[in-house]
């Protein structure tokens, strides 16, 4: 029976922070103090708060230290573990009220989430199938066995309102229902971890944080689709996710959870694990396949689409990682229950994973339809340093971006696919005034280039080609002749490409030009970058009025560029300059601007 | 293999282990003085009794234990108070392991302050 619980969040983020160092450390001196039988140290998965990391709650308190050093432990054991006085200077700082010291899920970042995929995550043990059982796991599984039919099953699905989380939206009641309607000896069970999309992160903090609860819901796919076998296709590059989905695939297999006679029922299904090689076009679903398969991972047309021939040419259900971490609670707490959430169409919670020009940067799980402002200003905290917030980039290298003026918009599939962005897999990051929406859409044009897998034209050829016309513009070299054919090629790559990722490719080149066209138009025509950014664009000048010849800046070029004589103004030379900034960032008086 | 009925054995054995994880700002705290005149009469004895006698009571998931500083009344360690939610806070003086058995079942439980156990 232990007192008082430590949890440490030992997540990707926070282990690259150095938590298995504070881990270690609290183990030590707990034992040091003789606590081991009264505090117990326990190994979570993600909070979302990755800025924050190494993340340390201690319950019953409920309170929150961030950003933990290993040198703080012995001290945080002494006061807070054997005396009960909380150490202060090491809380995070907002949650502290005075004398009240206010549970994490009381601050900006947790008031406004609503934890349904992450419920267990930063919760439980992710390696301790017991606290996965004690929070309520493994009775939906129980439920669906014992007391539904696999229609029923597949009617609650339906009636819940729950769509694909994967990017596409599709009703996931409905793929269910093709699936078990489809014809076939032998049907399997897929979910897709491959998450490709750059800043994404739910589906690695889910794994990393509550395998079971997606080996469950599978499982009840598989009860529900008759299908004997399943697959989790995640990258390689998520060795932390894999190594504790594996300890869980071996827990359940113990309990009997999985295996061929599942809670005693006859019921047979088992999971593998297929380890990716991190290629963007693996996470589309015919590709996914084919790389299961043991081929090279490319996509093939549709229809035929995977519920009637998938996987090895058998009926196959494709779901991904958050929509299968919604299915246990909606056959627990009932259909209306998940439908009671989000907007009309957009049913439930989504993940969103908040990167870039934000305070409070992680994971966060909002009802759909919340604005887009209440995820930036109060769970993000805003821009940070009093910047001006310009746009979000949503659905990555799939998506488009919403600029300031839209921020009201919900977050929903319907409202964003009207504003010309999607919801996507969730990757949602943040601009403020100094970046640049050609550079952004370069940016993502490099990637889809480079992550095209070469099977068709239109995205081969396609995408380099946009990617070298943004490249143009970007050095200064571009015509408004140039913005019009860009745009052309989009509408043409979008049409004629194979799969998703050509169609999609394209989107964040129109949905900046839709929203930022006259930023392409100064790129082009007054040959300047707004946003200081492109460097072919841009001139460092030495203000003479405020230069006092100090010589700090000639002294840090590292290719001469400024010259000048002590105590008299200098001058760049920009014939020279290569715009590292490395002045500007030296010198002392503001003197040097870039234009 | 495990049956439903071996998984709900588990769910009531393990509970413990996660029933305190959310905001327990609404639970009955009890709150034990750990100052080194408390240890020295005897404080954590009676902590770990009130964490034990709330598991048995089921109460794990409405009542805390936590720890405090000295109480400031050195000669009447080891002190306990107990903050029922909307209550005055009670404040239990030279206490011990079975002292915390009867405030659990008749303050925690049933609501009722232990006088005897009063200043
Ligand atoms: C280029 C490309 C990459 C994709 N990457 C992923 C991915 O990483 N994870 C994912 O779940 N879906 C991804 N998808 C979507 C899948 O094709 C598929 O729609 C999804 O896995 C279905 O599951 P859902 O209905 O639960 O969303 C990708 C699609 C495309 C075109």
């Amino acid at each position: 029976m232990f007192r008082s619980y430590v949890l440490v969040c030992g997540g990707t983020g926070c282990t690259s922070s150095n938590s298995p160092k504070v881990i270690e450390a609290l183990e030590n001196e707990i034992k040091a103090v003789g606590l081991q039988d009264e505090v117990k140290v326990v190994k979570t998965g993600c909070f979302g708060l990755c800025a924050l990391g190494p993340i340390m709650i201690v319950y019953p308190e409920g309170v929150f230290y961030s950003r933990v050093k290993p040198e703080w432990i012995k001290e945080i054991v002494d006061e807070h573990l054997l005396k009960g006085r909380i150490v202060k200077k090491y809380l995070y700082q907002e949650t502290i009220d005075g004398d009240n010291i206010k549970n994490l899920m009381h601050t900006r970042f947790y008031e406004k989430q609503t934890r349904i995929a992450l419920h267990n995550c930063g919760v439980i043990a992710a390696e301790d199938i017991d606290e996965y059982i004690a929070r309520g796991g493994y009775t939906a599984l129980e439920k669906v066995l014992f007391h539904m039919q696999p229609q029923e099953v597949i009617e609650v699905v339906k009636a819940s309102g729950l769509r694909g989380r994967g990017g596409a939206g599709f009703s996931t009641g409905m793929k269910w229902q093709f699936t078990a309607s489809a014809e076939g000896d032998v049907k399997y069970v897929c979910c897709n971890a491959d998450e490709g999309d750059p800043g994404a992160f739910m589906d690695r903090s889910v794994l990393e944080g509550d395998p079971h609860c997606v080996i469950e819901a599978m499982t009840i796919a598989a009860y529900a689709i008759g299908g004997s076998q399943g697959y989790v296709y995640v990258r390689a590059e998520y060795p932390i996710a894999v190594q504790r989905l594996r300890i869980a695939l071996a827990q359940a297999r113990e309990y009997g959870l999985l295996g061929d006679n599942i809670m005693g029922t006859g019921f047979k299904f088992d999971i593998e694990i297929r380890l990716g090689a991190g290629a963007f076009v693996c996470g589309e679903e015919t590709a996914l396949m084919t790389s299961i398969e043991g081929n090279r991972g490319e996509p093939r047309p549709r229809p035929p689409f995977p519920a009637n021939k998938g996987l090895f040419a058998k009926p196959t259900l494709l779901n991904n990682v958050e929509t299968y971490a919604n299915i246990t609670q909606i056959i627990n707490n009932g259909a209306e229950w998940f439908a009671s959430m989000g907007t009309e169409k957009s049913k439930g919670t989504k993940v969103f994973a908040l990167g870039g020009k934000v305070v409070n940067t992680g994971l966060v799980e909002i009802p759909m339809g919340t604005p887009l402002r209440t995820v930036i200003e109060e769970i993000g905290g805003g821009c940070p340093n009093g910047k001006k917030f310009k746009a979000a980039q949503t659905g990555g290298p799939s998506g488009g971006c919403i600029p300031a003026s839209l921020i009201d918009t919900p977050l929903d599939y319907e409202s964003m696919a009207a504003i010309g962005s999607i919801v996507g897999s969730g990757g949602l990051i943040v601009m403020d005034e100094d970046n640049c929406m050609v550079d952004i859409a370069k940016f993502f044009l490099d990637f889809t280039v480079d992550e095209s897998c070469g099977k068709c034209a239109p995205c081969r050829i396609g995408t380099k080609r946009i990617y070298e016309m943004l490249e143009k513009i970007t050095s200064g070299n571009g015509t408004l002749e140039d913005i019009d054919k860009l745009e052309e090629l989009c509408y043409q790559v979008k049409s004629a490409s194979l799969c998703a990722l050509g169609q999609t490719a394209p989107n964040p080149v129109l949905s900046t030009l839709n929203y930022f066209r006259d930023e392409y138009i100064a790129h082009v025509v007054d040959k300047k970058c707004p946003a200081g950014v492109c460097k072919s664009l841009l001139q460092y000048v030495i203000d003479p009025e405020k230069c006092k010849g100090c010589t700090a800046c000639a002294r840090q070029c590292p290719v001469g560029a400024i010259s000048g004589t002590v105590k008299q103004p200098h001058v760049i030379d920009s014939s020279k300059c290569i715009k590292c900034g490395a002045c500007m960032a030296t010198c002392k008086f503001g003197a040097i601007s870039k234009k | 293999m495990k049956t439903p009925a071996d998984l709900a054995a588990i769910r009531v054995a393990k509970k413990h282990l996660v029933a305190s994880r959310h905001d327990n700002m609404n639970a009955v705290r009890v709150t034990v003085g750990m100052g080194t005149c408390g240890i020295a009469a005897g404080a954590r004895a009676v902590s770990n009794a009130f964490v034990e006698e709330i598991f048995k009571a089921g109460l794990d998931e409405k009542a805390i234990v936590v720890l405090s500083g000295c109480m400031g009344d050195c000669s009447l360690e080891p002190m306990v108070t107990v903050e029922v939610p909307g209550a005055e806070k009670v404040t239990y003086v030279k206490m011990d392991a079975a002292k915390a058995a009867r405030v659990v079942a008749e303050h925690i439980v049933n609501n009722k302050v232990v006088t005897d156990y009063t200043k």
